[in-house]
C-alpha cells in the first residue's frame, strides 16, 4: 500500500497527545504528511509543513530519534472576518525513530514551497556492501 | 451451482465508502471549528466591505503549476502537485503526501474586479487578493434624525 502514489488530500491530522501531556502553547499541533524513501546511500524525508518559515522549523536528532517541530503563526489579515473556514493553522510535530545508522554531521535540510526535505546520509558502517564473487 | 451476474464491488471500496458515510454522520451530530473541504486544496475566505481574501494550503506545488482564474462571482483554482522524481531504485518507507491533478471552484458572495485580482505564494500558502467591484460595494446609508 505504501508504495503506490496517494491521491491530494485537503485534510490535515492532528497530533494525537499521550494522557496527561498538554501543549503549553494553546493551538493546534498536526501532524505533518511525510514521504520516506531510502537510497542506497541515504534516507530522504519529505514534509508538507505549509506555512511556516524557515527560521522557525526545528529538527533535532537525538539517539535515533528524528524530531521535527515547525512554528506557525497564524497570521489574519487586518480589518477582514474570516467567512469560511476549511482548514487551521497550527504547528507542526513529528518524531521518527530511524532504523538505519545515520551520519549525523552529514544531515542537509532544505525547505522550498512548503515542503521540507531532509536528506540523512547512512553511516558508512551501515551502508550495503556489495561483495563480488571472484571467479577464478 | 450458480453465477453471479453481475460483478461484485471491491470489499475495499465498500468499507471505505462506509467509512465515509460513517463520518459524515458523525460530523452532523458534533459541532467542527472547520468544515471539511470537498476537495483539495482546503480554503479559508476573509470577508470585508473592501473585498475577499481567500488563502489556502497548497505545499509542494510551483507557483507556476498553479492557476487561478475568476469570472464574476467564481473563483476556480486548478493545478498539480507533481510526484517527487525519484531513481528507480529507491525503497519507499512512507508515502503519505498525495499527487496529481485538482481543481476547484468556489462561489464567492459577491462580484468581485477580476482586473485586481491578487495572488501571492508563500511557505506553500497562497494568498489571493479579491477587491470587490466599486459599483457593488455597500454605500453607506445616513440616517437623519429629525
Amino acid at each position: 500500500m505504501s508504495e503506490s502514489e496517494k491521491a491530494l488530500d485537503a485534510e490535515k491530522q492532528e497530533v494525537a497527545l499521550s494522557e496527561g501531556t498538554e501543549l503549553t502553547r494553546d493551538r493546534v499541533t498536526f501532524l505533518p504528511r511525510s514521504d520516506i524513501y531510502e537510497t542506497n546511500d541515504a534516507l530522504v524525508l519529505l514534509m508538507d509543513i505549509p506555512g511556516a518559515k524557515e527560521a522557525d522549523i526545528d529538527i533535532t536528532l537525538e539517539k535515533n530519534i528524528l524530531t521535527i517541530h515547525a512554528l506557525v503563526d497564524p497570521k489574519e489579515p487586518e480589518n477582514y472576518a474570516l467567512a469560511l473556514q476549511e482548514y487551521e493553522v497550527g504547528d507542526y510535530q513529528r518524531s521518527f525513530r530511524l532504523s538505519n545508522e545515520i551520519d549525523q554531521d552529514r544531515i542537509e535540510a532544505s525547505y522550498r514551497h512548503g515542503v521540507l526535505r531532509l536528506v540523512l546520509p547512512k553511516a558508512e558502517a551501515a551502508k550495503a556492501k556489495k561483495i563480488s564473487i571472484q571467479s577464478n | 451451482m450458480y453465477y453471479r451476474r453481475y460483478r461484485v464491488p471491491p470489499v475495499w471500496q465498500e468499507v471505505e465508502r462506509l467509512q465515509r458515510e460513517m463520518n459524515r454522520l458523525m460530523e452532523s451530530f458534533s459541532p467542527r471549528r472547520v468544515q471539511t473541504a470537498p476537495s483539495f486544496p482546503a480554503m479559508n475566505l476573509w470577508v470585508s466591505e473592501e473585498g475577499l481574501i481567500i488563502t489556502a494550503e497548497v505545499p509542494g506545488i510551483k507557483p507556476e503549476d498553479i492557476d487561478i482564474s475568476v469570472v464574476n462571482d467564481l473563483l476556480t483554482i486548478s493545478g498539480e502537485r507533481l510526484p517527487e522524481q525519484v531513481d528507480e531504485n529507491v525503497r519507499y518507507h512512507r508515502r503519505e503526501r498525495g499527487c496529481g491533478k485538482f481543481a476547484r471552484s468556489i462561489q464567492l458572495p459577491f462580484a468581485v474586479d477580476a482586473n485586481k485580482v491578487e495572488a501571492s505564494f508563500e511557505n506553500g500558502v497562497i494568498t489571493i487578493n479579491l477587491p470587490r467591484k466599486e459599483e457593488e460595494k455597500p454605500k453607506k446609508i445616513k440616517v437623519v434624525a429629525k
